[in-house]
């Protein structure tokens, strides 16, 4: 359930930036959710409405959910790799810590394990609309 | 009411999208008393393995520890401590499970035995989203064991727990010492406390260590004779706990809790 504790941190993230623009009401937040971290949306939206405070209680939170892309650093190929394909005990690793892939996956042309993470890592407060 | 044009867009144009992962590190620790960075310019100096001797000495005089293994790419503190088949707990973030009345955490509960090459962002990567989500809780004291060197480990941990202490490690060797003048240097510039250094795996007589931390105003703590038994007992903690080195380390605990009571320096 680490869902809990990245809700905390995008909760604690944006009273912050509230405080810092002086919003007194928020009517919108942005959050930028990627893949690779396979966040139960579901779950993660409940403990932000439990998290939440009160002036933050009317405000809609859009998701935007960005796609695992990786880059072979030898060979230079870019892939997504295919949730299915991966073992389940794999997948909750990498939930955790996404870095983790770089323990499990291989680049699927040239076999290196040396390869970035282009998009699809983390989650981002994009914007926060109130005033 | 208010016209539109009072409404503020954070984000859309002139900002960064923010990391929210930073918002709780601080929240994380904040009931930790003391936090200590194991630390070396140099690898293969025995950070680990003072790290989980100070963890295991100072919560047998009843302190609450917790010791997380930031050698993210190399740890080895699972082994010297035998933690076998615990896993951290998931509540709200991961709680670290209890070895030998220690909070564990490491990498290897995620990445097994895998080699985990990580590049120096994915590196930061790692340690944040670790910092993000484990809840510590209330502890007297958490040993941070250190990977070798000045990169990211070491300017993380500086950027993101201001109020780390460093612990160093060296040998006698001159060629250990420069890497770790240069790490001294460093936190010192910065403004980073230093407890002190301990001398490990002494073969002779020799207070060149001494003589040069004493020039750059740092605690020598003490030395450590090498210890031909240490080998034999790595993950078994009773014998661990019995070996030369681990009684040194129970007279250099003591130092260190005096340099702490004393303010450091």
């Amino acid at each position: 359930m680490h869902e809990w504790a990245l809700a905390e941190a995008l909760i604690s993230t944006v009273i912050s930036v509230s405080k810092e623009e002086g919003l007194k009401r928020i009517f919108e937040i942005g959050v930028r959710i990627g893949e690779l971290q396979d966040i139960d949306l579901e779950i993660f939206k409940f403990a932000l409405m439990q998290l939440r405070p009160d002036y933050l209680k009317d405000a809609e939170i859009k998701f935007k959910i960005i796609k695992t892309k990786f880059k072979c650093r030898v060979c230079g190929h870019e892939w997504s790799p295919k949730k299915d394909e991966l073992d389940e005990s794999i997948r909750e690793a990498i939930h955790f810590i996404p870095e983790i892939a770089h323990a499990y996956l291989k680049c699927p042309r040239c076999g290196s394990i040396d390869f970035d993470v282009i998009e699809g890592r983390g989650i981002w407060l994009e914007y926060v609309k109130g005033r | 009411m208010r016209s539109p044009n009072r409404m503020k867009d954070y984000g859309s144009m002139s900002k960064e999208p923010e990391d929210v992962r930073l918002s709780v590190i601080d929240e994380r620790i904040k009931d930790v008393k003391n936090i200590i960075a194991v630390s070396s310019g140099k690898g293969g100096v025995g950070k680990s393995l003072v790290a989980s001797a100070l963890s295991l000495s100072l919560a047998r005089r009843g302190y609450r520890v917790g010791l997380f293994d930031l050698d993210l790419t190399s740890p080895s503190t699972h082994i010297i401590l035998n933690v076998g088949e615990t896993q951290p707990i998931e509540d709200k973030g991961i709680v670290p499970p209890k070895i030998h009345g220690i909070s564990y955490m490491s990498i290897t509960y995620y990445s097994g035995d895998h080699p985990t090459p990580l590049r120096g962002q994915e590196f930061s990567n790692a340690l944040i989203e670790l910092m993000a989500i484990t809840r510590w809780g209330d502890l007297d004291f958490l040993l941070i064991d250190m990977p070798p060197g000045i990169s990211d480990a070491t300017l993380d941990i500086i950027r993101f727990i201001k109020r780390a202490k460093f612990l160093i490690i060296t040998t006698p060797s001159k060629l250990a010492f420069e890497t770790v003048r240069k790490l001294i240097e460093l936190l010192l510039d910065l403004h980073v406390e230093i407890i002190g250094i301990v001398e490990n795996m002494k073969l002779k007589k020799s207070d060149f260590i001494k003589i040069n931390m004493d020039k750059l105003g740092v605690r020598y703590l003490g030395e450590i004779k090498f210890d031909e038994d240490l080998e034999e007992a790595l993950g078994d903690v009773d014998k661990f706990s019995e070996t030369d080195f681990f009684k040194k380390i129970e007279e250099i605990a003591e130092e260190i809790l005096k340099t702490l009571a004393s303010g450091a320096q």
